[in-house]
């Protein structure tokens, strides 16, 4: 095992206000890792500067060894490092079929490829993985019109579309009906095992994070306060306290 | 298919015998064209990648000048030609004429797709409004830049050698100079749109920031867009040059507040984001402004601005998007979700 993201020392602030302050973590290839922490303990902050969404104050971020923490966010992506948005964003006058097909690799075509259409290769993809996420019956609709929990799984469905190393989840299971929260984590887990993505996910809802990740990172104010395996999370002291609002 | 084919057929006999059948009307019906290619070009970025320009009309003018320089160059010393102001005599052979019109055309229209990346690059970090305003301010000081630089005649503007044949001829012409612009540029877009390429400047028009996220070049795709529509409107700029024989930078040429507003407005009348809309809307557009022009005169600008005003208020999607609404089938839309049968949302 080896790591996939390594993030070292990394402070953000804007203004007055401190977001992160020399956190360092990694990722290791194959796993899912989870990010968990109070609300305004800067998980999105270190989402947004690992994806290249803004510049970070100090500190160095490594993806499969190389340093992306000055690459724009576009570059980043066609290294094959994806995120998806808290709120989430899919191409609303599109249908699902559209939104499937315009996520494709961008990293593996070159410009003129643009000026082609897609063939059955790709529109047999882009149904099987609508069929994933259970979307298949609805391809034809706007996306738009989706419901936000449909809204979410497409973007889910666009972000596999795309072929990641590996995907940085924002809370995958906020605003998703309860009942199919059980199906999403069976996603989350196949599409780890079975296409190889490495994810890495925000998450608040703790079931879910602690069924599902092999190791957890806990912030709280922006500094990194605990990790471990999920069950050394859950007996953490800090951690609890942390979340009941003790510090 | 049969109907779509006969439609087609239709349009096309009757945009070859237009001219014949309406010979008063060959300069206007010309001009419907023109309208057809600027607002089509003006969708391109405004309604299809959601960057609405103010400022198109800059490769209007440039492609005049552009034209008009090739075509003296051809023949004369430019700076001669325009330093005499009108009173030298330079005659122009029937060879040298159209020589210079269709390489004008042709370095008019490249010309203006290296003017549209290169202010592209600068003007394409700005968003929304902002682009707007920075497209029409782009527009604004070339127009003053030009009619200052004596070389190209200055505020006086550039006299073009006349059709060396029947007049009436010339204006037929330029009617098909126009309607062939016109044609290749809609079969081009029609094709355009339904490649990758036009699916990825939707998705810069539906979220930039989820298409940068998921790895698009954006940049790429928006200044390539450009180019292509500047391209069009260089060449139709050409035309008009040779059609008008004499034009001036601020009123006729780098005209922001006529034909620079009309292509947006022809667009949003028809509906924006479409193929058919900006034709629609084209079409609709001249003949409202010919009317309200013959018999309102005076206040034709008021009546004007009430039809802006009306689309904008009333008619978000223009002709094309208010039928789209009603009559979905016709243009095979994807459904809404409410009409899908057995459709209950988590």
């Amino acid at each position: 095992m080896s790591a996939i993201i390594e993030v070292n020392d990394v402070s953000k602030s804007f203004g007055g206000v401190v977001a992160n302050t020399g956190i360092s973590l990694s990722v290791e290839r194959g796993t899912i890792t989870g990010l968990i922490g109070p609300n305004g303990s800067g998980k999105t902050t270190l989402f947004n500067s690992i994806v290249g969404y803004h510049p970070i104050d100090s500190g160095s971020i490594l993806f499969e060894g190389r340093e992306i923490s000055t690459l724009p966010v576009q570059r980043i992506a066609r290294l094959g490092l994806l995120r998806t948005f808290q709120q989430t964003r899919i191409y609303g006058q599109m249908s699902g079929i559209d939104n499937m097909l315009i996520s494709l690799p961008h990293r593996k075509m070159r410009f003129a490829d643009a000026f082609g259409r897609n063939g059955s290769e790709e529109y047999e993809r882009a149904e099987v993985l609508l069929e994933f996420v259970g979307l298949y019956q609805k391809r034809f609709l706007r996306a738009g019109s989706l419901s936000f929990g449909q809204q979410k799984l497409l973007e889910f469905a666009m972000a596999l579309m795309n072929e990641p190393t590996s995907l940085l989840l924002d809370e995958p299971t906020a605003g998703i009906n309860p009942t199919l929260i059980n199906g999403l984590i069976d996603r989350l887990q196949r599409a780890n095992k079975e296409f190889g993505i490495t994810l890495f996910v925000i998450e608040h809802n703790m079931r879910v994070i602690m069924n599902m990740a092999d190791h957890i990172y806990c912030l709280a104010h922006g500094q990194l306060l605990a990790q471990g395996s999920p069950a050394d999370i859950q007996s953490d002291q800090r951690v609890i306290d942390a979340y009941l609002g003790a510090h | 298919m049969g109907k779509r084919a006969v439609f087609y057929l239709a349009l096309v006999i009757f945009m070859l015998v237009a001219p014949f059948i309406f010979p008063v009307f060959k300069t206007q019906l010309a001009t419907v064209w023109l309208m057809i290619i600027v607002a089509l070009t003006w969708d391109m970025t405004g309604g299809q990648m959601g960057y609405n320009s103010l400022g198109n009309i800059t490769f209007y003018g440039t492609g005049m000048y552009v034209a008009a320089v090739v075509a003296i160059a051809l023949a004369y010393d430019v700076g001669e030609y325009t330093g005499s102001s009108g009173g030298g005599i330079y005659k122009f052979t029937e060879g040298q004429y159209f020589a210079g019109m269709f390489l004008g055309m042709l370095a008019a229209g490249l010309f203006c797709s290296v003017v549209a990346v290169v202010i592209g690059y600068i003007t394409f970090g700005l968003r929304g409004p902002y682009f707007a305003i920075g497209t029409l301010g782009v527009a604004i000081a070339a127009g003053e830049l030009v009619s200052n630089w004596e070389w190209v005649g200055g505020g006086q503007g550039i006299a073009l050698p006349v059709y060396p044949g029947d007049f009436d001829d010339g204006k037929v012409l330029f009617y098909f100079l126009f309607a062939a612009t016109g044609t290749v540029l809609f079969l081009f877009l029609k094709w355009l749109y339904t490649t990758r390429f036009g699916a990825a400047i939707n998705a810069i028009r539906d979220d930039e920031e989820k298409a940068e996220a998921m790895g698009i070049h954006t940049l790429q795709y928006k200044l390539a867009t450009w180019a292509m529509a500047a391209f069009f409107v260089g060449v139709a700029g050409a035309i008009s040059a040779f059609q008008l024989i004499h034009f001036e930078p601020l009123e006729t040429a780098y005209q922001t507040i006529n034909l620079g507003i009309f292509m947006v407005v022809c667009a949003l009348l028809g509906g924006k984001g479409t193929l058919w809309g900006p034709v629609v809307g084209a079409i609709l557009f001249h003949v409202f402004k010919e009317v309200t022009w013959t018999y309102l005169l005076g206040w034709q600008w008021v009546a004007l601005g009430a039809l802006i005003v009306v689309t904008v208020v009333y008619f978000e999607g223009g002709v094309v998007g208010w039928l789209m609404e009603r009559k979905p089938h016709w243009f095979s839309l994807p459904a809404k979700a409410g009409e899908a049968a057995g459709d209950d949302p988590p």
